[in-house]
């Protein structure tokens, strides 16, 4: 037995090597490629990054000064989009996972829908989000159009991954619940949610990361205004946006572009913390597994 | 508009309610004033176009235990199901014939479905524990039906673990979580939790199958110890667990893929003088 095993092993060693390497290759591969990416904004943005770049206004187009009133645009664009987006992924996951059953007409209808609106190109939200927010709502270009527009394009995220974090939570409790007389609401309430909080915020995440990366979208509805906003109504330059603009459009803003990026990972850092934090400390404080 | 589930008429229907006494868990009386709680009718339970169960005829009486046996498949977990309308959570579950619990018809279609499902509980087959500590296991339904006072949330805790011999194994670790007790701990936290909603009934769906011999008799000495005080209905594939602590036996055959009641009577007749052929096979070929 041993031996056939090990002869099997020698005729097929080539394939098996090569798998191997394929295998072992990629992974370096991307480790290596996000080590690099990370390296080079260090090694050329560090430099620029001081408590002064994090709380002044830019000057001369971005070469100099900071990026004060671009974080805090960035920030609110983010809070709208986040408030816009929570609510209503959360409602339509809910109907989706707890109260429609798989094989329903319109589940599926709503499930092909997000899952259409999930791979259209971020242009297209910019494009619409130009026409309804902007132009049909009167919302102009503004910090509201901006980040209601993101809230569209995570939607589809938010829905699939607390759709998924939902039907993850066993069978039996909300059994358990129903033979108890709970109403749903109490169950979800109680049990559901809390038991898929980790799934909720992973899904959320993903969405908050995808919303801070995004350019194209906020083009066309928050605009590029450096300015500090004063209100939700006003035009905000969000990070991604600032960071295209100072390396496609203005020579030598590639300094500040790179600090920039840094900035932005690091917020994006800072939030996955809180979030989990969150998630572990506060949205399922009850929810005790031995 | 729902309509209401009256309680009251759950404890004293038509009778005056002296025939029966509500003593304490230990003490209740050995065998129960035979008075049926629950009419069953015709009923036939069908998921889809494949018919589980049907034309089933029986009444359930106050106090008493009642065990559904049979082999697999025959809708004993159907025939549980529709008592508090759990079916109604199967898409394509349909229910025809009539059942009157109390003098009420439990099957229509504007009935208080959680107030049904107070009185009537469902223990399940594997113990289904909520994944919060012990104390919030029991409160957490109680709060959601309107007790909110600590001190009475405190004094159901304790008496209804104490019912179901809970109370010293797990005073101390109250909030630890209930996902950390053995099986046949999480089985009886199951069980008190449904107690402390004061339910009349208790449905059990083969409470003990998942659980070693040792746990298996706790709970079912357990079981047996909720005679009289509740209408107890248990299906069970131990035969020797059935004849141990039932009162009245259902068997449940299958014929021609559908299921039937075959034969319905006080326990020790259908163990020992089965009026039909195909009871009297099971009960001794299952005892074989
Ligand atoms: N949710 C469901 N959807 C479709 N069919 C079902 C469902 N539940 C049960 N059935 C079918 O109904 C019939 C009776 O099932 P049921 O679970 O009531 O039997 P049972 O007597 O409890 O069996 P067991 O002793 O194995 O638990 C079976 O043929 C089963 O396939
Ligand atoms: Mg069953």
């Amino acid at each position: 037995m041993a031996e056939a095993e090990s002869l099997a092993v020698t005729r097929r060693w080539l394939p098996e090597a090569l798998m191997t390497l394929a295998v072992w290759g990629s992974a370096l591969l991307v480790a290596g490629i996000f080590l690099w990416l990370l390296g080079d904004l260090l090694w050329r943005g560090a430099g620029h990054l001081s408590w002064s770049f994090l709380f002044s206004s830019p000057l001369n187009a971005g070469r100099a000064g900071g990026i004060a009133p671009i974080l805090v645009s960035t920030l609110l664009i983010l809070g709208v989009a986040v408030a816009a987006a929570v609510p209503l992924g959360l409602a339509t996951a809910v109907l989706l996972a707890e109260f429609l059953s798989s094989h329903s007409r319109f589940g599926r209808l709503v499930g092909l829908s997000l899952d259409v609106l999930a791979g259209v190109p971020s242009i297209v939200f910019g494009l619409f989000g130009n026409a309804f927010f902007s132009i049909f709502l009167g919302l102009g270009f503004s910090i509201l159009s901006g980040g209601l527009t993101l809230a569209c394009m995570v939607l589809p995220i938010l829905v699939r991954t607390a759709e998924a974090a939902l039907r993850a939570v066993p069978d039996d409790w909300r059994l358990a619940g129903a033979a108890l007389g709970l109403s749903r609401t109490a169950a979800l309430r109680h049990i559901l949610l809390p038991a898929a909080s980790s799934g909720l915020v992973a899904g959320l995440l993903l969405g908050v990361g995808r919303a801070m990366a995004e350019t194209a979208a906020l083009i066309f509805t928050s605009g590029y205004v450096d300015r500090m906003p004063s209100s939700l109504f006003d035009s905000g330059r969000a990070l991604s946006v600032h960071i295209y603009d100072l390396s496609m459009n203005v020579a030598g803003g590639d300094g500040n572009a790179y600090a920039s990026a840094l900035v932005l990972i690091g917020l994006l850092i800072l939030i996955n913390g809180t979030s989990l934090w969150l998630a572990e400390h506060w949205l399922n404080r009850r929810i005790l597994t031995p | 508009m729902t309509q209401a589930f009256d309680r009251h008429t759950l404890f004293f229907p038509e009778t005056d309610g002296e025939a029966y006494t509500l003593g304490p868990l230990q003490s209740g009386p050995l065998c129960c004033v035979p008075e049926p709680l629950i009419r069953v009718t015709n009923l036939s339970v069908s998921y889809g176009n494949h018919p589980a169960l049907k034309d089933v005829t029986l009444d359930i009486y106050r106090g008493c235990i009642t065990a559904l046996i049979g082999p697999s498949g025959c809708g004993k977990t159907s025939f549980l199901s529709v008592l508090n309308r759990l079916t109604d959570m199967i898409p394509g579950c349909r229910v025809e014939g009539g059942i009157r619990i109390g003098g009420q018809d439990i099957l229509a279609p504007r009935l208080d479905v959680s107030a049904l499902r107070r009185e009537v509980s469902m223990i399940f087959q594997k113990p289904n524990p909520f994944p919060l500590s012990i104390r919030r296991n029991i409160e957490m339904p109680l709060r959601e039906h309107g007790m909110k006072k600590r001190a009475d949330l405190d004094e159901k805790l304790e008496r209804v673990l104490t019912d179901v011999g809970l109370w010293a194994e797990v005073k101390d670790r109250l909030d630890k979580p209930a996902l950390a007790l053995s099986g046949g701990q999480q089985q009886r936290l199951c069980i008190a939790r449904a107690l402390a909603l004061e339910p009349s009934v208790l449905l059990m769906d083969e409470p003990c199958s998942a659980l070693d011999p040792l746990s298996s008799g706790v709970v079912e000495d357990l079981i047996g110890r909720l005679k009289g005080r509740y209408t107890v209905v248990i299906v069970t594939h131990n035969l020797a667990q059935a004849r141990r602590i039932a009162n009245y036996a259902a068997f449940f055959w299958l014929r021609e893929r559908v299921g039937t009641l075959v034969e319905f009577g006080q326990c020790r007749q259908i163990f020992e003088a089965p009026a039909h052929d195909l009871t009297a096979a099971y009960v001794n070929g299952a005892r074989g």
